[in-house]
């Protein structure tokens, strides 16, 4: 009896500890790869921040609301582009997207969401629950490229200008930091800004000089502003999901070497007691005679 | 002379931050000069070269897509790629070109055209902008 609880705990052991290595190997390729990653989003946050303030600007500035990127209309089909990861075992990094994105859907049925997954999650997860999918063709979120985010900012905008949606927002996962991550919904389209009082609407009467025109530099600056947009986000999403995993792997090797120290104090015990035991039923049996 | 604020940011990285005396880039519609207070102003960029002069010395660079805009005094130039002509690889352009021009005489597709062409205009800029 003893002997067979002993195999069990060392056989247990055995598969923890396999378990660790794993665990650990990942936690080392998702450290070494978020330092690429961190020197990427560090290196495209100031575009990202400046190409969403000139554009803010222009648009604040603009009076001739021509183009029909910064036209407000009835919403009817809203677009989104979800950012996830291409694998698990990254803790909760899919799942605090998901429900950030169900949160901004809301009320909203599925007849009204068309979705342009970005990651193999992303697509399962969409897929499965039958929404509208506009391309599956991005589906690898690590292998997206700089010309890749030009592809599906012409992709996107044809959609909006053809008015198969309304309204587009980008969702994915801010990093903060090394251990902190935070899921997002931004809205791209349109670029109209909400008037909250009139007194910043008289104060810019500025005119701004638009050269060939407006709706050319709109039509122009928009994918472009889509695509910077895009790269952004992904940047930023790509280091989450390492920082995400990281922490995941670094946490389950803890509890490995945790199960494992238990594990080993459970088979010593079981050790001792079947020497014990072997010693008293040697001592009975010398006894007897 | 008097100096603005300009900051030149592309995917890669920030480029340039800090005060200028004159930008010159090419737009779609040709090339323009930015100078210290110039009318706020917003324009899609072409591609070619951009001259800059900061201290009275003037640096040159391959400048290619996005825009150009001057908000209140602040000049922000956000290209889609953005190259000094000191790091500019004049042997890699050149294989670029030599590349382009090559796949051009077997494009078939108008798509395929137009991909192959903005390659070889890109090439050309880069060996232009390094050559002078």
């Amino acid at each position: 009896m003893a002997g067979a609880s002993m195999k069990n705990i060392k056989i247990r052991i055995k598969s923890v500890e396999s378990t660790m290595q794993i665990t650990k190997a990942m936690e080392l390729v998702a450290s070494s790869k978020l330092r690429k990653a961190k020197e990427r989003v560090e290196k495209s946050r100031p575009y990202f921040e400046i190409l969403h303030n000139t554009l803010w600007d222009i648009t604040e500035n603009n009076r001739e609301f021509t183009s029909d990127f910064v036209i407000k209309r009835n919403v009817k089909k809203v677009c989104y582009i979800v950012i996830a990861g291409d694998r698990g075992l990254a803790g909760g990094y899919n799942n605090n997207l998901f429900k950030a994105v169900a949160n901004h859907i809301g009320e909203r049925s599925k007849e009204e969401i068309t979705v342009l997954p970005i990651g193999k999650k992303a697509v399962e997860y969409f897929e499965k629950r039958g929404y509208e999918i506009l391309t599956k063709e991005f589906a690898v979120a690590e292998d997206v490229s700089v010309s890749d985010c030009f592809e599906i900012s012409r992709l996107i905008s044809k959609e909006f200008l053809s008015r198969h949606f309304d309204e587009l927002h980008i969702a994915y996962t801010r990093f903060e930091s090394m251990l902190s991550q935070t899921p997002d919904v931004i809205k791209i389209l349109p670029l109209s800004i909400e008037k909250e009082n009139k007194e910043t609407d008289n104060k810019s009467k500025m005119m701004t000089i638009y050269e060939p025109s407006s709706e050319t530099v709109f039509d122009s600056i928009v994918p472009e502003y889509i695509s910077g947009m895009i790269y952004g986000a992904i940047s930023e999403a790509w280091a989450s999901e390492l920082g995400a995993r990281r922490t995941a792997m670094d946490s389950a090797s803890k509890n490995a070497g945790e199960m494992i120290e238990t594990l080993s104090l459970k088979y010593n015990r079981a050790r001792q007691s079947a020497i014990t035991q072997e010693i008293t039923e040697i001592v009975a049996g010398s006894e007897g005679t | 002379m008097n100096t603005f604020h300009l900051q030149i940011v592309t995917p890669d990285g920030l480029f340039f931050d800090g005060d200028a005396e004159k930008l010159i880039v090419r737009t779609t519609t040709g090339d323009v000069c930015i100078l210290a207070r110039h009318a706020d102003y917003v324009t899609p960029l072409g591609m070619g070269q951009a001259k800059l002069t900061i201290d009275g010395k003037v640096r040159k660079a391959a400048c290619i897509g996005g825009l150009l805009s001057v908000v209140k005094g602040e000049v922000r130039l956000v290209p889609t790629t953005f190259e000094w002509a000191e790091d500019i690889d004049k042997e890699r352009a050149l294989r670029a070109k030599e590349k382009a021009e090559e796949r051009l005489k077997n494009a078939n597709d108008n798509k395929e055209l137009a991909i192959i062409e903005a390659k070889l205009k890109r090439a050309l800029v880069r060996v232009s902008v390094s050559d002078k």
